[in-house]
Parts: structure tokens; sequence; C-alpha cells
């Protein structure tokens, strides 16, 4: 898993087998989106733990973008790379975003009253994670979850 | 132009309402429909005059907006379909369409643009109802979510000394808020020692919903009381020690169970079968 990490995801095939779109602006779209993740996990097939994985990482980002960057648009792709699928999902907020991301990844750190643990847990839990941000425009996160990852 | 004939406005469109199908007379009598009807139309004409009609873009509808929010507010509290409500001003378009051709059917350049301009005005007033109608039905969704809210925490007393708190669903801020009042304010009332938090129901925990069960817990231990979380599902489990959420204080078990059978440890109670002598004591 670490070495895939240090690959550029971006040059990696990937084939979009379907995409989905969400916007999130209030604490109430969170079920709503979460139970929407699920169901795409459940359509390819992931496993219960995988899946439960997922759905958290979703969770804490979409969170995240909640309360620091005022709500957002999240991408729910289905994509597949090779014989694997996966889910891919992408949160992007127009906040403030985060002038220094390696704190930020740091376990432990936070700027509100949380337990710190949101961006690097996720990152724990997913297979691919990617995190760009600037200061004034905003914070994209995109992750992916491969269903035997 | 319109105020002279207000009268047989009104009666053509009460006539309209009438002849449509998606007339609820079960929902509202004829009176109060005409009544409405003609309160819309009062303030709506007021503003319509002749010269208004000529540059109808800067009048201000303001009245007619309030108005025609409040009628879209009551039907949606009196469970009308968005579509009767959309057709309830539709049908002021027809009937001033009509009237207008009666009027002016000899100068066929001004009926067009008198229409053009009505037909605007009146399909900015189903946008308005639409957007009021939406907001009232979701204020109506709102409360729903404060009843479920109230409704979906309930403090059991299943043992002397002992309470369980099953949670269902997502643990939110508001939620904790209510969950931490019951279960504390219960503690006090039954004098228990030992509240059992159960979340075989909660469908992910992440570090947020984590966090609201550890303040929840430490709530309880300020009153003196333990607290068992129970029902952590094997996946809930990993997901836990991936994000690094510390829960190594709190006492947890994987079935109320075994939660159970714990806090009759601690309270030092066994529970067996009739007849049965235990040896070793």
């Amino acid at each position: 898993m670490e070495k895939r990490l240090l690959l550029p995801i971006l040059t990696t095939p990937l084939t979009v087998l379907n995409k989905d779109a969400m916007l999130i602006n209030k604490e109430q779209d969170v079920v709503p989106f979460r139970n929407r993740v699920k169901e795409y996990a459940v359509k390819i097939g992931m496993g219960l733990v995988n899946q439960t994985k997922l759905i958290t990482a979703a969770s804490e980002l979409v969170r995240n973008m909640l309360r620091y960057g005022n709500g957002g648009e999240t991408i729910i792709e289905v994509i597949s790379k090779g014989r694997e699928n996966g889910i891919r999902l992408t949160f992007s907020d127009k906040g403030p975003g985060i002038p220094n991301i390696e704190q930020a990844m740091k376990d432990g750190f936070s700027t509100g009253k949380s337990l710190g643990l949101g961006l690097p847990g996720t990152k724990r839990l997913v297979n691919e994670f990617d995190i760009k941000s600037k200061v004034g425009e905003g914070t994209t996160v995109m992750i992916i979850k491969w269903k035997n990852g | 132009m319109f105020l002279r004939k207000k009268k047989q406005i009104i009666d053509l469109w009460m006539k309209n309402q009438m002849a449509d199908a998606a007339l609820r007379e079960d929902l509202m009598s004829n009176e109060d429909i005409r009544a409405q009807s003609e309160e819309l139309l009062d303030a709506l004409l007021r503003k319509l005059t002749d010269e208004g009609l000529k540059d109808i873009d800067t009048i201000d509808f303001g009245e007619v907006f309030e108005i025609l929010g409040g009628i879209s507010i009551t039907r949606a509290r009196q469970g009308f379909s968005s579509r009767e409500t959309g057709l309830y001003i539709y049908s002021l378009k027809d009937t001033l369409m009509s009237i207008l051709q009666q009027e002016l059917k000899d100068d066929p350049i001004q009926l067009y643009e008198v229409s053009m301009k009505i037909g605007r005005l009146i399909d900015t007033f189903g946008i308005v109802t639409f957007e009021t109608f939406i907001k009232g039905r979701e204020e109506v969704i709102l409360r729903q979510t404060d009843e479920i809210t109230e409704i979906s925490t309930p403090v059991i007393r299943i043992w002397d000394g002992i309470l369980a708190l099953p949670i269902i669903g997502t643990l939110d801020s508001a939620r904790t808020q209510t969950v931490m009042e019951n279960l504390l304010g219960e503690i006090v009332n039954t004098g228990s020692s030992i509240a059992i938090l159960d979340i075989s129901g909660v469908p992910a925990v992440d570090s947020l919903v984590a966090q609201h069960l550890i303040k929840t817990v430490s709530a309880t231990r300020l009153m003196g009381a333990e607290c068992i979380i129970s029902g952590i599902r094997p996946e809930i489990a990993q997901t836990i020690v991936h994000l690094g959420i510390d829960l190594s204080n709190i006492i947890t078990k994987s079935t109320l169970e075994n939660a159970l059978k714990h806090a009759f440890s601690i309270l030092e109670l066994e529970v067996r079968k009739k007849g049965f002598v235990n040896k070793n004591i």
C-alpha cells in the first residue's frame, strides 16, 4: 500500500464507470451522502469492512468540508483499474484553505476543538489519498478505496 | 383597465378554478378560496393600473408576494400538492388573458405586449409560490426531525442501578445533547450507578461520533456513574483502530449481553439457574 501511495495518482490508467455528484451545505446532507456512497460500494460488491472504512472516511471528509469550508461539492465515481474496481470520492470546497498541510496531516492536530484525527485517520482508512489546498481558494481532497484494498 | 373589470375577473377566475379537476373541496371550501383569491387580486390590481402596465418591471410587488407566500404556506400545511398550488396561480393567467383579449381585440400589437408582460409577471408569481411552498414543506420536515430525535433516544432501566441506552442512527451534535440530557437526568432520577450505551444501531463511527461518545462517558463519570459502551461490531472496531481513536479508557463490550454481565459483576450480582448450587462457595 505504501508503494502505491508514492505513485503519481493522476497518471495511473483509470476508467470511470459511473459518476454522481452531490452538493453538501448543511449537516442534514451528511447521512444521505453516506447512504449514497454505501449504495455504490454495495453495488460493486465491496465487503462490509471496506464499506465501513470508506463510509467512515467519507463521513470525516464531509464533516471537515462543512465545518471548515462551509460546505462544497462531492463527486462519487465508480472506477476500475485493470481488474480491480473501486470507489473514488472527491470533495471540493471553497473555504479558507489549509495553510500547512503537513501539520494538518499529523495525528492530534486540530484548529477546531475536535480530536484531530479526521485527515490522518482518513488516510489510513483508504488506499489512495490526495489533498490539494490553496489558502483563500479552497481545498480538494480525493480518496480511492479499492474493492479488495 | 383591470380595475373596472375586477368583479368579472374574480368570477371568471373562480369559474376556471371550479372547472379544474384539481379543485380540492375536501381541503378548502369555495367561500374560503374566493376570499383568498379576492384578497390576492385586490393587492395585485392596486399595483396593476394602466400606467403600471406600461412599466411593469419597476413596480414593487412586495405586498402581492407576501400574500402569495401566505397562501402558499397555508396550502402546504393543509396538504395541497405542489401541482394544485401551481395550477391555482396559473389559472389566474388564463383568466387575465381572456379579459385582455376582450378588451384589446382591436389592437393586436398592444394585446401582444401586455400579454407578454402579464405572462412574465404570473410566471414570477409561480416561482415565488413554489419557493414558499417548498419552504412550508421543509418546515414540516424539520419538525419531524425534531420529533425523531426526541423519540429515538429512550433511556431504559434494565435492572436496579443499571440503565441502558440504545442509540440508533447517527450521533450528531444535537442528538448527543439530547442523549446526554436524557441519560444524566435518568441517572439522577433512578440513582443508577451504571449506564450502558449500545451503539449497535449506529451505522458508522467517525471521529466526531467518537468524540461525542467520549464526552458522554466523561459526563456520566462526573455524575459518579460508570459507563459501558456495547454493540461494537467487528468492522466498526477495525475502523476505529485505523482512524486512531483511543477508546482504551472506556469499558467497551461487543454485545449488550456482555455489557450487562460486566455490570452485574461490578454490582456484585449473580444470576443463576434455580436450584443450582455453586459448590465453590
